[in-house]
């Protein structure tokens, strides 16, 4: 025998073995993507549709709506984004993003064409399929209906599936509406857009007012039947949840019916650096989609 | 398991066995405190003569070794619009820790269960960790140590072999089978009857010279009654916020990850560092919005993680109660005070 102590290959098919599920080349996994188009949505927000280059990794890269990716900018770092577009186009994404810290200014400057890093699918999604047969309530406050999008897009795509659906967004002024230009489409397909804003501008004709507001004159128009049959996904400001979950409550639609989306600063994406941590639960893997009974069981989260 | 008694000249012999082509990490002594009480680390060893199988506790874990504070993830080759990405895990060469109290191979243990068990396994862990032997060796609990009340103060599995001073020989724990193949070239027994007999009297002594103690009963649901309690702001107003409990956890393993790009904008670098929940930044969010801006909030979110959070996952306290933070501490804040103070107990 030779007293060396033997050297573990960890990347060795035999050591592979030990580990459940994932292989552990999948922590560092980078899909390299392309900057495909870059529009301007408002003074500080771009959506940026971004492809992944390869693809035999474009066809399998699934994800659910809710789901968000870890977009890496080589030499300035890394951020985790929620996905905005469809969750049936593979490998074809779009991200809404807000121009407010240094790896967002530095992406803001980047030409169509530039290769980024991505890495994901991460955490989890909201569960569409439960929905089915149901009334559906999204609810975005300002930079909430990035994420909002892509459940948007998955009962535009399936609006059969779903019996009433009410889109209500709300912004602090005219001039911080996303995607405006996807209304007239979305009211075409039977849904119930109602948007609001705090403080209006001599061009604006809706209402003005919380979006508290909205959800109130909406509800007094529903037989108490509704809300037997209707799920919630909110997403927007911590504060915003607390006001409009409570309210729906109060309505007796079951906290487990309502989803919101939390956000934290993430370095990892895969339960290990702690960023994201909220007492036990990692929102990176447990979350960002959690339902409201299980938000109201965690300190700190909003 | 297997047992052996192995006399205290032949350890030398284990010692030169083991170091044959291997690096060996032991405790040795780099200076004294002020009041001329040995520091000891954990530190590579060129000579038997240096280990100090005696010591006390090191003022840092060994996971410099196996975490180190700073490690590149990977690099990066940019040319205009694209980029290559390399990574590497830094498999480095396969060593021995020769001598680890019982306290931190339960610590490696519980990092095990986060970086090796769950659902995306660390592989840059993985690549330090699955290269590692380790030799135990039974301690003196000192004034700081409340490994007892944590269940940390034996090890159950996580080495290859512990040894327990009997006096004149060690009393040799045999886990792995590369430990027995080692054991087998050097004279060693099987323990008799008088051996475990004496190795029992030597545990319950060292049960007796715990000093300090942590009352976990029902500790979990206790930090969650008691989050909003005023303790914590007055554990927060004497916190420094400097982060130097983490540093010298053993099981502390949050990090941060930065990127840096080379001058000629040719090379770039990913770099982990270690981290900790004390520092100000750590729950800072897009935007600037800060979940734990005050330094009580952070003090009590560390407990939670600890004593709370990993229990809920784990079913064990992520504290193996080896006391360094609370000794190394510069605001004196120790666990087993904190804790007693949340409990209501006298403080």
């Amino acid at each position: 025998m030779s007293s060396q102590i033997k050297f573990t290959d960890i990347t060795a098919g035999q050591q592979r073995r030990h580990f459940r599920e994932n292989d552990l080349g999948a922590f560092e996994n980078t899909y390299k993507a392309e900057i495909t188009a870059v529009h301007r949505l408002t003074a500080i927000e771009n959506l940026f549709r971004i492809q992944i280059v390869d693809p035999t990794d474009r066809k399998k890269f699934v994800f659910q709506p809710g789901q968000f990716v870890m977009l890496e900018l080589p030499g300035i770092g890394e951020a985790p984004f929620s996905i905005s577009s469809s969750a049936s186009r593979h490998g074809d994404l779009e991200l809404c993003i807000r121009r407010v810290g240094s790896l967002t200014n530095f992406l803001f400057r980047l030409d169509r064409g530039t290769h980024v890093g991505i890495r994901g699918p991460f955490g989890t999604g909201f569960p569409m399929d439960q929905m089915h047969g149901e009334n559906i309530l999204l609810i975005a406050g300002g930079l909430g209906l990035a994420p909002l999008r892509s459940p948007i897009a998955y009962v535009q795509e399936n609006r059969n599936l779903f019996d009433n659906v009410d889109i209500i967004y709300g912004t602090k002024e005219p001039s911080q509406l996303l995607f405006t230009y996807q209304y007239d489409m979305w009211r075409a397909d039977d849904v119930n857009l109602h948007i609001i804003v705090e403080k209006g501008d001599p061009a604006w004709k809706g209402p003005v007012g919380m979006i508290t507001k909205v959800l109130q004159d909406i509800f007094m128009h529903r037989h108490a039947d509704y809300f037997q049959k209707t799920y919630a996904i909110v997403c927007g400001p911590p504060v915003m949840f607390k006001f409009v979950c409570t309210m729906l409550n109060e309505r007796s639609i079951p906290m487990e019916k309502m989803f919101v989306s939390l956000e934290r600063r993430m370095h990892c994406g895969m339960a290990k650096c702690c960023r994201c941590n909220i007492g036990s639960t990692y929102i990176c893997l447990k979350g960002p989609v959690f339902d409201y009974w299980s938000v109201m069981n965690m300190k700190e989260a909003i | 398991m297997l047992f052996r008694i192995l006399k205290h000249e032949d350890l030398k012999k284990l010692y030169d066995l083991l170091s044959r082509g291997n690096r060996v990490i032991g405790p040795v002594r780099k200076g004294a405190d002020k009041d001329g009480n040995p520091i000891y680390a954990f530190e590579e060893i060129g000579d038997f003569i240096n280990i100090h199988l005696d010591y006390t506790t090191t003022k840092i874990p060994a996971k410099k070794f196996f975490m180190p504070f700073r490690e590149v993830m990977a690099d990066f080759r940019i040319k205009g619009k694209d980029w290559e990405k390399k990574i590497g895990f830094n498999i480095g060469s396969p060593f021995i820790v020769f001598g680890m109290h019982a306290c931190d191979i339960n610590a490696l243990n519980k990092l095990d269960k986060v970086l090796l068990g769950s659902h995306y396994p660390m592989p840059y862990y993985a690549a330090k960790r699955k290269n590692m032997f380790i030799v135990g060796i039974d301690c003196i609990p000192q004034p700081y140590c409340f490994c007892r009340s944590m269940g940390s103060d034996t090890a159950l599995h996580g080495f290859d072999m512990f040894l327990t001073d009997l006096g004149d020989h060690y009393f040799v724990e045999i886990l792995s089978d590369t430990a027995y193949n080692f054991l087998r070239q050097i004279t060693n027994a099987e323990p008799t009857e008088s051996d475990h007999a004496r190795y029992m009297k030597a545990a319950s002594e060292k049960n007796r010279k715990f000093t300090a103690h942590v009352d976990t009963t029902d500790l979990t649901k206790i930090l969650d009654m008691e989050f909003q309690a005023d303790v914590w702001k007055k554990w927060g107003d004497q916190c420094l916020s400097c982060g130097t409990c983490a540093n010298v956890c053993p099981t502390c393993y949050c990090y941060g990850v930065d990127e840096s790009v080379a001058l000629d904008l040719s090379r770039a670098q990913k770099i982990k560092s270690l981290y900790s929940c004390n520092l100000i930044d750590f729950a800072e969010v897009a935007g600037g919005h800060n979940f734990r801006p005050e330094s009580h909030t952070r003090l009590k979110y560390r407990y939670y993680h600890k004593h709370r959070g990993f229990v809920e996952a784990y079913e064990e306290s992520l504290c193996v109660g080896c006391g360094r933070c609370g000794e190394s501490c510069l605001a004196g804040i120790t666990v087993p005070e904190v804790i007693a103070s949340v409990r209501g107990g006298e403080n």
